[in-house]
């Protein structure tokens, strides 16, 4: 009974979205006020009724209710209480109602902070939310419920979740990716807003700002949680596969982050607004393109769940209508708005017009990889698959651009820069980064490339330091009541360039210095890689709660003295007598070193993958630190009194 | 020309000339990487070039799995039940990899046809199979028809 009132609940639900589409926007064109308040209880409403229905799927899981054709295709009784749970998003249709839900839930925020906002505006900002869920409400109904009952052969016992999904990394994976995605959701329904209503002075900037930095805060998180997860789960040590569906969700993240500062530059200066809005309807796009492309199942992926055409359609159409419309919109309206101040080429608008050029260059970098093998197919040229080389040879030479600007960019006076004094500024870190640099290059050989790329994030290291350091190191008050007098948005922007740089430095050194290598082993061999001394000792039998596994046993010696005893597994988990490979981590702020075993070759001889990975969780701690930055920004107090004041 | 007119003209032919170049250089990585996919058919009629990266897929044929005694070096072969090519890699096999599933290997082909492969994938899932692969197994079947 229950997961038909789950199924009823969203029925409904799907209903109070499509009121929440149109009565607000009557009332708006009306000028009916009444009409047009009905839209904060509506979205209530309707994200009420879709989170009742996600609690009733999840108890279903949790109490194992096979008759549920989703519940027996993705869970197990034998399966762990916590992983049931995340089991709800461990398949094509949970993981859209989570989708929606985040939807929902980003709209009710809007909907309960935007009191301040103009009634007009909140009204349209909540009826694009209300569209955007009403075309993913009736994408889950339609083609993909996960209410449909097995019955009245119900299977005794479910299928189980795939078993690289039962990992404690993937609980929380998919749910702050999708906080990320949707949320610029908010953005474009800002952008809507403002088209429409003709009102795109700087303060629509100063209303989306916030909801961008969080949404783009989650996304890093999301990405980073996402790059962990591979590098130990999937057993071949890399963090980083170009993979369709991290660029899908790569991209909308390179357009969030031109986003966040095209807008720093309209709500500050009153320039790049319609390039704004247009970003910011591009930046959407690129989160529904990624839907599209992880849903559809049109490109081969490890997250491609089942391929079902009739999805792939209806997406796509949803794709169209959302993008068309939108830009539609856009050309109609975004004429009429003119940028009131002009700015020169030394001033901090021309440095962030380059880091938008350069970001939306990635992004389209990574857009042609990822669609090109789709374009090949339907010219029927033939299958291919672009690889990672492809990547990395357009993509790194661009991000170092990008890195570049960002070093300077910081330091430009908005309109215009006095270039003596700027030179003064960067000479001396840019001696400083060289010595740095010089003396990395004592210790271990680069490419020319990678040294640039070195000398450049360091250069940026220092330059946010020392920029930081200048706006403390005035007479009069001590140094610690100036830190905390300077706003949070320049500390959100001062962490997230410092995670950028230790991201960069991690990268070039993983790229450059990792040293791999896959061996044959018997008990007692041993192996040397990178000083690091690996004895074999053979491999015993272990009974896990839904498994059971090959524990092979490793111990790491150094310069004679045991540094670590690891123990990689091979795990074939009962269910659905599936293999995994579970990687065994020795991890450090310098180096990790990573096993993983192979398979059994014969008797005790066993295939082994060693890997020493130096400077590997610079990577996710560059990550976090921007992630930090993106919510410290967010809680500037400028935004608290956001305020329809300025209208 | 107008003043204006003559900056505007400027700046566009600017960005222009700078999007053609990026255009360029995109095509140009693509080229170089990108990795055409052949059917063991294919293969066998001489479609595919030697010493070209690229990628040939099927199912393991059972019992074609060698492997080196003293290293990690593995021989096998894939069929798309039509014609066979022979696939030799070294080091570890993914987890899903076993006779009778689906595969696909990327690396180059020797003079006598025999795949030297790179890396060999085979998907996260037992129940999926690339759709290249699909494709590959329907074509050989309308032939034998």
């Amino acid at each position: 009974m229950l997961p038909e009132i789950g199924h009823f609940a969203l029925i409904l639900s799907l209903f109070f979205a499509l009121a929440l589409s149109f009565v607000p926007i009557l009332g708006y064109i009306k000028k009916h006020k009444v009409l047009m308040a009905y839209s904060t209880p509506l979205t209530h409403v309707t994200s009420l009724l879709v989170l009742f229905s996600f609690i009733i799927l999840s108890y279903s899981f949790a109490v194992d209710d096979f008759s549920v054709l989703y519940v027996s295709q993705h869970s197990n009784s034998l399966l762990p209480f916590v992983f049931k749970l995340s089991a709800v998003w461990g398949g094509h249709e949970g993981s859209l109602l989570l989708w929606v839900l985040i939807l929902c839930g980003w709209s009710s925020a809007v909907a309960y902070k935007g009191k301040t906002l103009p009634e007009d505006i909140r009204a349209l900002v909540l009826a694009t939310l209300g569209i955007v869920t009403t075309g993913f409400l009736a994408f889950l109904l339609f083609t993909s419920s996960p209410f449909v009952r097995l019955l009245p052969d119900m299977p005794a016992e479910g299928a189980d979740l795939n078993p690289l999904l039962q990992d404690v990394g993937l609980i929380i994976h998919p749910p702050m990716l999708y906080m990320g995605y949707v949320g610029f959701s908010v953005a474009f329904a800002f952008a809507i807003a403002a088209l429409i209503s003709g009102n795109l002075n700087s303060s629509w900037a100063r209303w989306a700002r916030p909801w961008t930095s969080v949404s783009w805060a989650f996304l890093t998180l999301g990405i980073g949680l996402g790059s962990w997860w591979a590098y130990y789960e999937l057993g071949w040590g890399g963090w980083w596969f170009w993979d369709p569906v991290e660029n899908a969700s790569f991209m909308p993240w390179l357009a969030g982050t031109a986003l966040i500062h095209s807008l720093a530059v309209t709500e500050k200066r009153g320039v790049f607004k319609s390039w704004t809005v247009l970003l910011a309807i591009f930046t959407f796009s690129l989160s529904l393109l990624g839907t599209f492309l992880v849903r559809s199942g049109v490109l081969t992926s490890v997250h491609a769940f089942a391929a079902d055409p009739t999805r792939g359609v209806f997406i796509l159409v949803l794709l169209f209508l959302f993008v068309g419309g939108s830009l539609l919109l856009y050309a109609m309206r975004a004429a009429d708005v003119k940028s009131d101040v002009s700015f020169g080429i030394t001033g901090r608008e021309a440095g962030l017009l380059i880091n938008n050029i350069v970001l939306v260059t990635l992004t389209l970098t990574v857009l042609l990889g990822t669609l090109f093998p789709l374009l090949f197919d339907a010219l029927d040229m033939g299958k291919v698959s672009v690889g990672a080389p492809y990547f990395n040879s357009v993509f790194s030479p661009i991000a170092l651009v990008l890195m570049l600007v960002m070093a300077i960019g910081p330091l430009l006076k908005w309109n215009r820069t006095k270039l003596d004094i700027l030179i003064k500024q960067l000479i001396f870190p840019c001696i400083l980064a060289c010595v740095l640099t010089g003396i990395t290059l004592i210790w271990q050989k680069f490419e020319w490339i990678t040294l640039v790329s070195l000398f450049v994030a360091y250069w940026v290291l220092l330059l946010t330091l020392i920029d930081w350091a200048s706006k403390l190191g005035n007479v009069g008050s001590s140094w610690w009541q100036r830190a905390k007098k300077l706003p949070r948005n320049y500390y959100g922007m001062l962490i997230a360039h410092l995670g950028m740089a230790v991201s960069l430095i991690g990268i070039l050194f993983v790229s450059v210095q990792s040293q791999e290598e896959m061996v044959r082993m018997a008990p007692n061999d041993s192996v040397t890689l990178s000083g690091y001394e690996f004895v074999f000792n053979g491999v015993s039998q272990v009974q896990g709660p839904n498994y059971v596994a090959d524990r092979a046993n490793i111990s790491i010696f150094k310069d004679g003295q045991q540094v670590a005893s690891l123990a990689p597994e091979k795990r074939v988990y009962q269910a659905r007598t599936q293999m995994m490979t579970e990687a065994s981590i020795d991890a450090g702020l310098f180096r990790d070193l990573y096993l993983s075993l192979g398979e059994q070759l014969e008797g005790d001889t066993w295939g082994l993958r060693v890997h020493v990975k130096p400077f590997v969780r610079w990577i996710w701690l560059g990550g976090i630190l921007m992630m930090i930055g993106g919510f410290l920004s967010a809680m500037d107090k400028r935004y608290r009194k956001v305020a329809g004041a300025t209208i | 020309m107008h003043p204006v007119r003559k900056k505007r003209l400027v700046t566009i032919s600017a960005i222009l000339v700078i999007i053609g170049a990026a255009v360029g250089l995109m095509l140009y990585a693509l080229q170089q990487n990108i990795n055409l996919f052949y059917s063991p058919s294919q293969v066998a009629e001489g479609e595919a070039p030697n010493n070209v990266m690229l990628r040939v897929g099927g199912m393991v044929v059972d019992g074609s799995v060698k492997r080196d005694p003293k290293s990690l070096a593995v021989q096998f072969q894939v069929t798309d039940f039509a014609h066979k090519v022979t696939i030799e890699y070294k080091g570890i096999l993914p987890d899903l990899f076993r006779e009778g599933q689906g595969i696909v290997a990327q690396g180059k082909l020797n003079q006598d046809k025999v795949l030297i492969a790179q890396e060999v994938l085979a998907k996260h899932d037992e129940k999926y199979m690339p759709p290249e692969i699909t494709e590959a197994l329907e074509n050989a079947k309308k032939k034998e028809d």
